[in-house]
Parts: C-alpha cells; structure tokens; sequence
C-alpha cells in the first residue's frame, strides 16, 4: 500500500499524513512536491491540509495550478484513488475534481475541535470499513469549510449518494445545531461519480491514534489499504 | 547624499539622554551621523538594551546539567535526552497589540518563532499569556478579539499548534494590554545553530522577504509609554506574512541540514543593525554591510530607514565562503529572496554603506557592552496586608458564589479562545487547551514535553516579591498535575516606567523572588524578555512576570490532566489550607469580585513542600497510581472541585466531598492556598497511592468520591453545596462567549 502524499508551499499536515500512511497503517508513503509533473507509482495520493499559498486569493486557488495537479487528475481519471483533505477538499473543489465550492464559516472565525459526523455511504473505498450510519469522532479546523453548491447540484449529490460524511449530534442527528460552519446539508464530504475521488473537511490523520483521543479517523486509512489489495 | 544634520532636538526624539548622547560622542570621537543615532536609538532603547533591568536579571538561577543554553543566545535549550533538545524562549508584543492588535499580536508570534528556529529547532508548540482591561469596555472586546485573531491567522497558517495559555482582565490593563507569546522547538543537540559571525571574509547575506518602511522605531516606540496620540504610532507596527514565513522556517531547516553556514540570526527588533551589531560582538569581529543590495520593496529607502526598517520574515545569515550559490538556490526554491549583502570583516566594527559612502561606523562591541546601564532608585515595596476579616461577610448562598466565580473572565473556560488555535496540527497534542498544562509528545524520542504559562497580577500588586515567587511556584506546580518533572522557565516581565521608584521596586522584588524560586524548584531560567514601560498618563500595569515553564514527561503514556476519569474513584486533596480562618482569601478572585476588596496577606508559600510535591506527582503518573491532577488557584477549592467534575473525561460525572477543617466557609471553599493539588485514584490504586502520599511528608486528605451523578455536592464547616454540572456549565463554559459574541 502506497500512500503519495503532496507537499504545496504551505502545507502542513503532510506530515501529519505520512505518519499515519507509514508509522501507524505501516505501509508505504512518498511526499509528492508540488512542481513534479509526473507521479510515482502510487495507490492513493493524499491532499492534505493547511494553507497552501497562503489561502492567498481563495483556498487552493493557486494550489490548483500547480503542475502537479495535472497529474493527479490523469491519475484520478484513470481510477486511481485520491482524498483532499481539509484545504486538500479546497484544491480538489478549484481544480473541479468536486462540484461545489467552499465560503467562510458562519462564524466567520477557524474553529478547531472535536466533531461528529455520520457516515452516510460505505460503499466507496475510503469508507468500506464503517457502518453505515455509524456516527464517528473526526476533529475539524478551519476557517472556510462552509462548503456550497447549487441546489441542483445537491439534489444530485444526495440522489447519488455521494454526500459520504455529514456533521451531526451524539445521536446521528444532522441538525442546524451540530453544524460548526453553516455548510449546505451538514456536508462534510463528497465524493466524485466514480467514486475515487474523495473530499473531506474534517481531519482523520488527526484521529488514528488512540494516545491523541478518537480513533475513528484510522478506519479511512484501512478501508483505502482493503480496497487496493482487493483490487 | 547628506544625512540630517544631529540637534539637541533630534537626540530627544530618539529618545536618548543627554548622558548617552555623551558616550555616543565618547565612543566615536565625533558626532554621528543621522543614521549612527537611529543605531543607537534603537540598540539602546529599554526593550533592546535591557539597560533598567540587566544588572537585577543577573540574580537569576540560569545553571543546570540539563541546560544547553542558558540567556544571551536568540532562545534557551535545553537537553531532552536522546540526543534531542528543547530550544524556547517568551516574548511580548505588548505596546503594537495595543496600537493594531491583529497585527501586533500576528507579527509577535512570528518574531517568537523565527527566535526558536533561528537556533535549528523546528517549532512544536506555541502558548500565549494574555492580560485586557474589563470586558465591560466595548475597546478591549475589540482588543480581545483582534488579539486572538492575528495569534490564530498566524499561528494556523505556520502550521504550529497553539496550545495552552492565559485570558486575564484587570483595571490595571485599561491603557496596556500585555500579549506575550512563548514557543517551544524540538534540535538535535549537533544541529544547534548560533547568531555568530565567525570566519573573518565570510560572506554575509539576507534571506527572506524584501524590506519596507513597516515597524521603523517599533523598538523605541516599545520603550515608551502611551500619552494619547496612539493613531499616530500605526506605522511603527509591523505586518506580517506567515505564509512567506512558513517558506522561511522551511528553508532554514532545509539548510541547517547542511554545513553550509557557520551562523544566523533572525532580523526581529531593530531589524537589520541589531542583528548584524549582535552577530560581530558575539564573535569579537566586525560586520560591513552594503544597504544598496538589500532587497527593498519600496522605492527611495534611505539607509536610516533600511538600517531600522523593522519588516517581518527576514533572516540574516553568515555562510562559509563559497557556498553562497547553493544557500541562494535552496532560497529561491522556496521563492525567497537570498542575497549577499555584506562580509565578516577583522577590526570589529559595524559598517554600513549606501550609495557608495559610509553611514555607519561604530565599534560592534561598544554598542553591546558600552550600552547604559542603569541602576535606578526603587523602593522596596511593602507587603500589603489589609485583610480585615470582620469586614468581610460570609455569603448565605455560597452555591451562587461558586457560580459567580465560575463565570468571572479569570477562572471561566477558554474555549472561545481556543477553538480558534489549530491546536491539533501536527498530531502530537496529548492534553489539549484547558487542562493545568499542554502535552505535546516528541514522535523522535517517546517523550513528551509539558508546557503551561502562570502570573497572578492582583498577587504581584500586594506582594511583588511573594507573588512572583508563587507564578514559579504555580507553573511548576501545572507541569507536575501533568505527571511531568519541570525542567527551566523562560519569562516575560511586563512592569510599568522604571523611572517610577516604586515601580522599579516591584520589577527588583519580583526578579528576587522568581530567583528564589527559580532555585528552590530546580528550574532555571534559560531565556527571557523585560518590557518596561507600559504605562498610560503615568498609570501602571500591575508587576505582571509571566513565566513560561517546559517540563519532560519521559514516557508520553504516563500523562495526566484535570478531569475526572470514572465514577467511583477516590478524591483527594493533596496539601493544605492556611490561614487562622481555614484558609487564605487575602489577594482571591473571591474576595476581588464578590466582596470588591484587593487585599493581602496572599497566600504563604513553603517552597520545599512544594518541591515535594511535583516529586510526588511525578513519581505517582510513572507507577500510574492516579487517574487525574488539578491544582488549586484561582477560585480555590470548590473551583478546582468543580472545574474536575466539568472536564471529565466521559459525561455525567459528580462528585461527593467533605472537607475537613475548621473555620469560616467561605476561607475553606474559595481561599487560594498554594501547594494543593486535587488528586483522583481509581479504588484499585488507593493503596498504593495511599503508601506512597503518606511518605511524602506532605499534608494530605481523602475528601471524597467521583460519583455518577452529575451533581457536586461539597460539604464544609456548615456548609452544604448542592450544584448540577449543567448549571455549572452554563456558568463556566458560556461566561466568555456571551462577553464577546454581542
């Protein structure tokens, strides 16, 4: 299993990232930087988070363009598995690999901390090792997850089932008061048609060891490593 | 190009007296040029030249086998086993904050950074201390939130967890604020990088982000107080770029990596000169600079303004001869400027041309050592000690007091704080915001280090020699509720006008007493800040020495915070109340807000007992004998009960407690005795727990149980409180949202 994991000017989770792929899942993991306009031979490439370019413009506008984006979206036409991770979800979202868009929290402020959110779909290869409807512990921080589309384009989102994760209460409820940043539908994260391609706000690198809290984010990283050796 | 011509009146304006003009004049043997007085203005203004505070920093204990580096390098190390070091240091950014608090505050988290890995340690964690005028006054609402805001769009962007600190409010602060910051980096022990500029012909260059006009005097406009005209002062605060910060730290780990650099320093206060002044004297050689390659982003810069230019996320580096080409290469990579802008020369001086002709000629060493240094008159200040108890009623309600503190911005939850800090990047975040003290493992080694900020003010007005002894005391005390040994303490000491002989009584008590501590406790002090002069219209914060402490814990597993953790587990007070009444309300958050009285004696403090017991705590985490440790501080008691119950680790939760002890309720309950902490054991551990506190030759009792309850029911001296941990919630974790989100 071999995670590839892009490093953008201004990415800081990447490390967080190759620790879980390497030390904790124990498989494989390579930084991508962001000028390579090739990938390596890879099972699943990682956007993570953090504030590439700064948020400069609007976030992962600029990271959009960077050369290696051109082949990771080759790669993820070609079936290969992709996750954007917080301002990974924003790059993915700029670079149209996901409909829809991401504003400011309501709130107008970041916040971090630790969030539930329900698992609305299984069957994709990032989630395959969930319940569905199981409710999980994954921490957020940011300041622009308050993500937005059209209302058709949620329509089909949710006809399709590729709304994947949703904020919600203690119960799996997705009420107005367990949404931290105002976003359409409680949504989290999405997935594309094909289903490999995967964008979430919240952070499961953050919540794969036991010592830092939930271990719910662990279940992500194994349900990808399930499906490539099934593959 | 002709610079001014120097005036009496120019010399004022810069804030130099008429005895430094002397020496200035001493020193070169001529008149200086406009640009040599900006030089000196800045190097031997208060916040650069330390010249109030030096010859009573010296008392401090600054000696230890585990210190690396003790005060006078960019940040103090200390040895974390393994070959790995812990490099920290505190700084304020008080007098900008005030002025333009999101950038104050941004650009004072920057500078704390680039002065930890300027030495070669990449930063783990960041904390902030933090002191407002009352939150009633619509400005220091204002305040808070622009404050909390730049440490977030900061901090955030760098990538580095923000991690624990302080939100106090007092009248003292109504014309300062205080916002001092305090960052922690992991270093191996053979990659540690000094600001040396050794290797006479070395080149030396400038990394980093281009030079504008921002922050030109920011030192000197620190080293003054407020009278008014605050909007004036704007352009002298800095603004900052974290993200072309975020490249610099990048690049700089990157080429520390190699041994293509025999120093480097951080362009922070005073920009340019000091860092090329503090650079030569170090290494008893000279720097010459050539400000006409200096890397600007203005048009028409005149070397005064370059030499003083105070613009964020710059480097200046000496590089081993012929490696100039490769630094610059690993710079542009990261898109930075990398340029070479002057060279190590031999006959020690500071030399500085533009256009051609030469601006600056100073002997480096005489701008460090021949700066002033002042002993000034203090009067050594008398303890206060006005508490009349018999003026003091006993409340009928003592439930609602509980409330009541629990909802005062001191004691109340932080969370709106917080929440804004990305305070779980990097995955290393073991006892996150809200707990004594922040555990941050360290992934290379299995250990972890604890890192929490303390002062008592209000105890620092009645008692600055005791009190400063207790924000030791308290910060060692908050390492050790984490199950950690503390190690050494930076500081940020934030006093009024030095030139006040009272006030400058309270900084030399202070000094003294954090000495005394400092040794007792075995935790020197390797690094440190003094900002004087935050006064407004002759009005003085109160003698505020933040102390930053690092502890280690050696097996990250071992960890403890302050929420109970399972019904059914014994509770226990380990420590004593004082006091003829029963305990101590003289300087308590208790008697200030419920009764409007500041008044002392504040608690005593037995240092040795108090050793005794970070031992203790220490020794009982590593045989995992307890399940959760809180101290006692503001609120006393029944806060420290209730704030357990309310951070407890699974939901519904109480607690059942007596308190033995006799004297007055309200002296039980809310009297702030130092050296207790509340201690919980699972019922499988109490024998062990039991032997090992019963030979510690502390004062100790079982007070109770943790229940399922989800109520606190606190009994003493005929008091009986009944409080609900939603009720008590709602005090503790609402009281600071609904003061700032109107």
């Amino acid at each position: 299993m071999h995670f590839g994991v892009v490093v953008f000017p201004g990415s800081n989770c990447d490390h967080d990232c190759y620790h879980v792929a390497r030390h904790v899942l124990g498989g494989e993991a390579s930084y991508l930087w962001h000028k390579e306009t090739d990938l390596p031979a890879l099972d699943c490439v990682i956007i993570p988070g953090g504030f590439s370019y700064g948020d400069y413009l609007r976030a992962g506008a600029i990271a959009r363009v960077s050369p290696i984006m051109w082949a990771i979206a080759r790669f993820a036409a070609a079936g290969g598995l992709v996750i954007g991770i917080c301002n990974g979800f924003q790059v993915l979202l700029e670079a149209g690999l996901l409909p829809g868009a991401m504003r400011r929290n309501d709130s107008l402020r970041f916040v971090c901390q630790p969030q539930r959110l329900r698992v609305d779909n299984v069957d994709t290869p990032f989630t395959g090792g969930y319940r569905k409807g199981q409710v999980v512990d994954i921490p957020i921080a940011h300041a622009e997850g308050n993500y937005y589309a059209d209302p058709d384009t949620i329509a089909e989102l949710e006809a399709d089932h590729r709304i994947v994760f949703r904020y919600c209460d203690g119960d799996g409820r997705a009420s107005d008061a367990a949404n931290p940043n105002g976003s359409v539908a409680n949504i989290a994260g999405i997935c594309n048609r094909e289903g490999n391609v995967l964008g979430m706000m919240p952070h499961p690198e953050r919540a794969a060891e036991a010592l830092l809290g939930s271990t719910d984010g662990l279940a992500l990283f194994e349900s990808i490593a399930g499906a490539v050796a099934g593959r | 190009m002709a610079e001014l011509a120097i005036t009496p009146e120019l010399v004022d304006e810069h804030g130099i007296t008429q005895s430094e003009y002397d020496r200035i004049l001493a020193i070169l043997g001529r008149t200086p040029t406009f640009s040599e007085l900006g030089v000196f203005s800045v190097m031997w203004s208060e916040h650069c030249s330390y010249k109030s505070s030096r010859s009573h920093l010296a008392k401090f204990p600054t000696e230890a086998p585990w210190v690396i580096q003790g005060p006078g390098e960019n940040a103090g190390i200390i040895d974390i086993g393994d070959g790995l070091a812990c490099c920290f240091k505190m700084e304020s950014h008080n007098h900008p904050s005030f002025i333009e608090p999101y950038q104050g505050a941004a650009t004072g988290v920057g500078g704390i950074l680039r002065d930890v890995f300027t030495m070669g340690a990449r930063p783990v964690a960041n904390l902030d201390s933090l002191r407002f005028g009352p939150l009633t006054d619509p400005l220091h609402r204002h305040l808070v939130r622009g404050v909390v805001a730049g440490i977030a769009g900061y901090g955030n962007c760098m990538g580095i967890p923000t991690v624990a600190g302080e939100l106090w409010c007092g009248p003292s602060y109504q014309g300062n604020i205080l916002v001092n910051v305090m960052t922690a980096g992991i270093v191996r022990h053979d990659r540690i990088f000094k600001g040396e500029a050794a290797g006479v012909g070395n080149p030396v260059m400038y990394v980093g982000a281009k030079t504008g006009r921002d922050g030109i005097h920011g030192a000197t406009m620190a080293s003054e107080e407020f009278t008014g005209d605050e909007n004036q002062k704007r352009p002298t605060v800095q603004v900052g770029d974290p993200f072309t910060e975020k490249r610099l730290l990048e690049a700089c780990l990157e080429l520390m990596k190699t041994d293509w650099i025999v120093g480097i320093q951080d362009m922070g206060a005073a920009g340019l000169t000091s860092s090329g002044c503090e650079m030569a004297s170090r290494s008893g050689t000279g720097v010459e600079l050539d400000l006409d390659r200096v890397p600007q982003r203005e048009t028409g810069m005149t070397a005064y303004e370059m030499l003083l230019s105070e613009s964020q996320e710059r480097m200046v580096l000496v590089a081993r001869k012929g490696f100039e080409d490769q630094i610059r290469d690993l710079f542009h990579r990261w898109d930075l400027e990398a340029v070479v802008v002057g060279k190590v020369v031999a006959d020690g001086m500071f030399r500085v041309r533009h256009h051609g002709e030469v601006v600056v000629e100073i002997p480096a060493d005489a701008i460090a050592e021949e700066a002033p240094k002042y002993d000034r008159p203090f009067e050594v200040p008398v303890p206060d000690a006005r508490l009349d108890l018999t003026a003091v009623p006993v409340p009928k309600d003592l439930g609602a007091v509980l409330l009541t503190l629990l909802a005062s911005p001191n004691i109340c939850h932080k969370g709106w704080v917080h929440r804004q800090y990305d305070h779980m990047v990097r995955t290393d975040t073991v006892v996150l915001p809200g707990s004594d003290a922040a555990v941050v493992r360290v992934k290379e080694n299995g250990k972890a280090l604890a890192l929490t900020t303390d002062c008592n003010p209000r105890w620092c007005r009645l008692d600055p020699r005791l009190g400063a002894m207790h924000a030791v005391a308290e910060a060692a005390r908050n390492v050790a509720c984490s199950g950690a040994r503390p190690l050494a303490i930076t500081d940020c000491l934030n006093f009024g006008n030095p030139e006040n002989p009272r006030m400058m009584g309270q900084f030399v008590a202070a000094v003294e007493g954090m000495a005394a501590a400092c040794a007792a406790l075995e935790t020197p002090v390797v690094s440190g800040n003094v900002s004087l002069y935050n006064e407004t219209h002759g009005k003085g914060v109160d003698p505020t020495p933040t102390v930053g402490m690092v502890g280690l814990l050696e097996r990250v597993e071992d960890h403890l915070s302050q929420g109970f953790r399972q019904a059914g587990d014994g509770i226990y007070l380990v420590g004593e109340d004082r006091g003829d009444a029963g305990g101590e309300i003289g300087g308590s958050e208790y008697l200030s807000l419920v009764h409007g009285q500041e008044v002392g004696p504040i608690p005593v403090l037995d240092l040795a007992a108090e050793h005794r017991l970070h031992r203790l705590l220490e020794r009982a985490a590593a045989e995992r004998l307890i399940a959760s440790a809180h101290d006692c501080s503001d609120g006393g008691l029944a806060v420290a009960l209730a704030e357990a119950v309310l951070t407890a680790n699974v939901a519904g939760l109480g607690a059942q407690v007596v308190l033995a002890g006799e004297g007055r309720a309200d002296c039980l309950l809310f009297g702030e005795s130092a050296t207790r902490v509340v201690v919980s054991v699972a019922q499988e551990q109490a024998v062990g727990w039991e032997a090992m506190v019963g030979a510690a030759d502390l004062s100790w009792q079982r007070l109770g149980e943790v229940t399922g309850d989800g109520r606190l029911h606190l009994r003493t001296a005929g008091a009986d409180l009944d409080l609900s941990v939603k009720e008590m919630s709602a005090a503790w974790f609402g009281a600071l949202a609904a003061l700032l989100d109107r």
